[in-house]
């Protein structure tokens, strides 16, 4: 018999965690730019990659099977736990740990253009784009990207293909750090040093690849049942 | 068919008969008795020569003598070809006219002039003969086109390129011959023996965009890239739908009647007839690129063996009714990525140039004989059937796109805007292809009427809507093919942010687009290149292989943009400061392309600093990789760039140097050029790297210079023994 009356409250109880949890979804809406069905897949992969905890941690994501043969795991991975990424532009640093809400920011970088966007939204969406990308390569967070960081870059990326000499990656490097400084600072006098990549910059030499529209992730399929998180993390 | 036979029976143009009689004035004598065969065409003086006290019945022996019927066939089809390449060098001379009008429309013009000379000395024209057309001009334009697709716009846009090709043409024919087959009941007359068959039969012919007219008019404009290849790749895939319904509708309008059955079989033959195809091309592509790998000893004959089996897998196709456009790309598209690797930079050269020249030919002379056949040809006019063809081909084109873009839409990141669909619509030229299956149609009263219309329509559009296209381009002002194309930091940044995209939908656990992508690039790295490619060319990643191309192109702009001052010692082979292992032996290839760049700049001498667009055929002229630049001046400069880099780029307590005039390298992807060359194996030093030219002053002085030189000139007459044999070999 108590079990009878108990039902109310506990049907009270989960309409009201029901109602938490849909106004904590709408907040994250507002501030992801997601709609709440995305969130709610998002959330069911989040929960699958943390074990059904509160946050994520670096090892977590490093146990995804397929990020193995991805020569830019430890960036991407890095990438996530960026303070920089999360849209509060003053910030440095690393987290240790994300949580929902700091997963959705990150992702929101992937977005697809909105369909009837603006040149200003546009604009925008392509230099958060990349703002993210800068971010990637900008690992000690000065706002420039050395010639050192660069050649990093680089080598990782050529890293998965076959052991390629490190002064061809440097050698890569170079060139393409002489067509950013001949491009942006063309009439360096003989003093001038040329410090390293800064976002304008950046922002100039990639111009032509039209980031707003190639870089995202088609989030209307996310669908669960083709998930595979491989083995859970313990 | 049966004109087909005419045509070739009496194939004396009064150009030939007029040259002849040229020939004669100048003839000597001639003996009767040698080879004379064919009355009309021989007309030729006697002249009895006595010999010495020879018998009444010994004939003198003929000094001079003439025998035109030898060399009649490949005399008069190189005097066509001869005349095709003299107008098309008049067209470029004359500077204001090529501006305006399209090099198509005149070419046409001209063709229709010789038609009229030729049907005013009352001879037969050569005509437009299907097959002609089908096994020797058609070909070497497709290969061009397939050969050099920018496969990454491509794949991107294929979905909406299949959706224009299949359903743009099936409404295209549906419409236009169902709506022609009404006017035809409304109108009466002589129109009212045309059943609906016949009618449908019609539109299946003139619903297809043509890929022939498409490139000659698309290349002079310029537009950019995502409309020329929406409207080119259009043109390309609609060769099995077409191929399906003109044998479909021909088959039925024999039969009479039509059943369900036989529409379901329609649809499953376009199924059979595209990816046939496609499978007939990529086997062949695959069977070249195998050979290739085999090529290094026998360097000269490599190029021959892209153009056969790309020929053959063509043929193979139209053997079994299959769609032999979409083999002939699909052996293109399959074969370049490997046999680049392989072949020598001449063989790609090669590979290149006479791709174009036959295609320009080719080009030439279908546009030349579609003016001689149209004077040539037996006309059946009729107002209405014309007027209403021509205004239902643009009705139909113009909704067809615009509703299909619609839909398309819905699934496009980047959407089509109107100015993109108008471009798409306004581009669906109608050309040769058209003309010819209209020719293949058994003769009956309708075949005059269609072909008539046919060429109205062709003709319409080739030059209302060719002519126009530019200037209404430039009105819209649509985004036209971007400039500098192919830095390195957009190749860099082009693979980082697949490499990021992938491992992103990993973290989504999304297997989408780039996942899959991901996995075939794999796929490709890990069996299918082992396979293909020679040596260890197979493990060298793309980023490295660009860079490399683009180190020669730099190399070359560096010469052109500087002067000849002097002799100058390269350090190009500089040992580097760090040591590193000499196991690292998948460098040595890297040391062969520094040769490769060597040999290429001592051959050749001659500036030019025009860059590459791969879809032009005109601009192919003007190659920088046939540049001839001076090796001295290239090293030259290649120091003081170095020199240069190491105090721009490194710790600023080395004194800094103004940075130099290189600019931007930009070249044509589509036009890469692998520099791969006898790679035997030279036993060198695993450090050599080409893109060491870069670095290679970098974290020395200018102090090590003097070493190097003397080094340098060491390895390099050592080298020069390597070099390539040429030809010869």
């Amino acid at each position: 018999m108590g079990s009878w009356q108990a039902r109310p409250e506990q049907q009270q109880q989960q309409q009201q965690q029901q109602e938490q949890e849909r106004w904590h979804y709408e907040e994250l809406a507002h501030k992801s730019g997601f709609s709440t069905e995305q969130i709610k897949n998002l959330h069911k992969r989040f929960r699958q990659l943390s074990g059904n905890k509160e946050t994520i941690s670096r090892a977590n994501l490093d146990s995804i099977p397929a990020l193995a043969n991805n020569p830019l795991k430890k960036q991407i991975i890095d990438a996530f736990f960026d303070k920089r990424n999360q849209w509060q532009d003053d910030e440095v640093g690393s987290l240790e740990e994300i949580g929902l809400e700091h997963f959705l920011m990150v992702m929101s970088h992937f977005r697809p253009p909105a369909h009837k966007s603006g040149e200003e939204e546009r604009q925008a969406a392509r230099r958060q784009k990349l703002r993210f990308l800068f971010n990637m390569h900008d690992t000690d967070g000065d706002g420039i990207i050395t010639l050192a960081e660069y050649r990093k870059v680089v080598e990782e990326l050529l890293s998965k293909s076959g052991a390629i000499g490190h002064q061809t990656a440097k050698a890569i490097a170079d060139a393409a750090m002489l067509e950013v400084a001949s491009i942006n600072a063309p009439h360096m006098a003989p003093d001038d040093f040329y410090e390293g990549i800064t976002f304008e910059h950046f922002q100039q030499i990639l111009k032509g690849l039209e980031m707003e529209s190639r870089m995202h992730i088609r989030f209307l399929d996310v669908d669960t049942t083709t998930m595979r998180c491989g083995k859970a993390p313990s | 068919m049966a004109h087909h036979q005419a045509g070739k029976g009496a194939r004396v143009p009064g150009l030939t008969r007029l040259l002849l009689a040229l020939v004669l004035v100048l003839v000597v004598c001639a003996n009767p008795s040698q080879g004379t065969q064919d009355n009309d065409t021989r007309a030729h003086g006697d002249e009895e020569h006595q010999q010495g006290n020879s018998t009444a019945h010994r004939k003198a022996f003929p000094v001079l003598s003439f025998n035109y019927e030898y060399v009649r066939k490949p005399f008069e089809i190189s005097l066509w070809i001869l005349l095709a390449l003299l107008m098309k060098l008049g067209f470029h001379i004359i500077p204001r006219v090529s501006h305006v009008v399209p090099e198509s429309c005149l070419l046409i013009f001209v063709g229709l002039l010789v038609g009229g000379v030729i049907k005013a000395i009352r001879q037969t024209a050569p005509v437009l003969d299907t097959d002609l057309f089908f096994l020797y001009l058609l070909p070497p334009i497709i290969l061009d086109a397939g050969y050099f697709l920018p496969i990454r716009p491509f794949t991107e846009n294929l979905g909406t390129i299949l959706v224009f090709a299949v359903v743009g043409t099936l409404w295209n024919t549906f419409f236009v011959g169902g709506a022609m087959y009404g006017v035809c009941q409304l109108e009466g007359g002589q129109l009212r023996g045309v059943d609906l068959l016949s009618c449908l039969l019609f539109g299946s012919i003139v619903s297809a965009v043509d890929p022939v007219a498409v490139l000659a008019v698309f290349e002079e404009i310029h537009i950019n890239e995502l409309l020329y290849i929406l409207v080119f790749g259009e043109s390309l895939l609609n060769d099995a739908v077409t191929v399906v319904l003109y044998h479909l509708f021909e088959e039925f309008s024999h039969a009479g009647t039509v059943t369900v059955a036989d529409a379901l079989l329609g649809g499953l033959c376009f199924f059979v007839v595209s990816c046939g195809g496609i499978l007939v091309g990529a086997i062949y592509g695959l069977l070249g690129a195998f050979t290739s790998r085999f090529t290094s000893h026998t360097r000269v004959i490599e190029p021959l063996f892209v153009f056969l089996y790309s020929y053959m897998a063509y043929l193979s196709a139209e053997v079994f009714h299959l769609s032999g456009i979409m083999s002939l790309i699909a052996c293109g598209v399959v074969m370049r990525p490997y046999v680049e690797a392989n072949i020598s930079h001449k063989s790609y050269t090669t590979v290149k140039y006479f791709l174009k020249m036959w295609s320009s030919v080719s080009e030439t002379l279908i546009f030349i004989f579609l003016g001689v056949s149209t004077v040539a040809g037996p006309h059946a006019w009729n107002w209405t059937f014309v007027i209403v063809t021509v205004v239902l081909c643009l009705v139909s084109r113009v909704l067809g796109v615009v509703g299909l873009t619609f839909v398309i839409n819905k699934f496009r990141i980047v959407k089509l805007t109107k100015k993109d669909q108008f471009i798409v619509a306004y581009g669906g030229l109608r050309g040769a292809i058209a003309f010819s299956l209209g020719f293949l149609l058994t003769s009956n009263k309708m075949k005059d009427l269609f072909l008539t219309a046919i060429i109205t329509l062709i003709f319409f559009t080739v030059f209302v809507q060719g002519m126009t296209i530019r200037p209404l381009v430039e009105l819209l002002e649509v985004k036209k093919k971007r400039e500098c194309d192919g830095s390195i930091n957009e190749e860099i940044h082009t693979q980082f942010l697949d490499h990021l995209l992938v491992g992103i939908e990993d973290i989504c656990g999304h297997y989408g687009h780039h996942h899959w992508k991901d996995k075939l690039s794999r796929f490709n790295k890990a069996y299918v290149k082992k396979w293909l490619i020679a040596g260890d060319r197979s493990t060298e990643p793309q980023l490295l292989s660009f860079y490399n191309k683009m180190e020669m192109k730099q190399a070359m702009m560096m010469v052109e943009s500087g002067g000849g001052i002097g002799v100058f010692k390269p350090p190009l082979m500089v040992p580097n400061i760090e040591p590193t292992a000499p196991s690292r032996s998948k460098t040595v290839i890297s040391k062969i392309r520094e040769m490769e760049i060597r040999k290429m700049l001592h051959s050749n001498m001659q500036k030019n600093r025009q860059r590459l667009r791969s879809y032009s055929r005109h601009d192919l002229m003007m190659d920088p990789f046939e540049e001839d630049v001076s090796e001295v001046r290239f090293r030259k400069q290649r120091v003081e760039m170095e020199r240069r880099m190491s105090h721009y780029l490194t710790v600023p307590a080395k004194r800094p140097e103004p940075p130099p005039s290189v600019r931007r390298v930009a070249f044509e992807p589509a036009h890469r050029v692998y520099t791969y060359d006898d790679g035997e194996g030279t036993p060198v030093e695993a450090r050599r790297n080409a893109s060491n030219a870069v670095s290679l002053l970098h974290e020395s002085g200018r102090e090590f210079q003097e070493e190097e030189e003397e080094k340098e000139e060491e390895q390099f007459k050592a080298l020069r023994r390597l070099s390539d044999p040429g030809p010869k070999s």
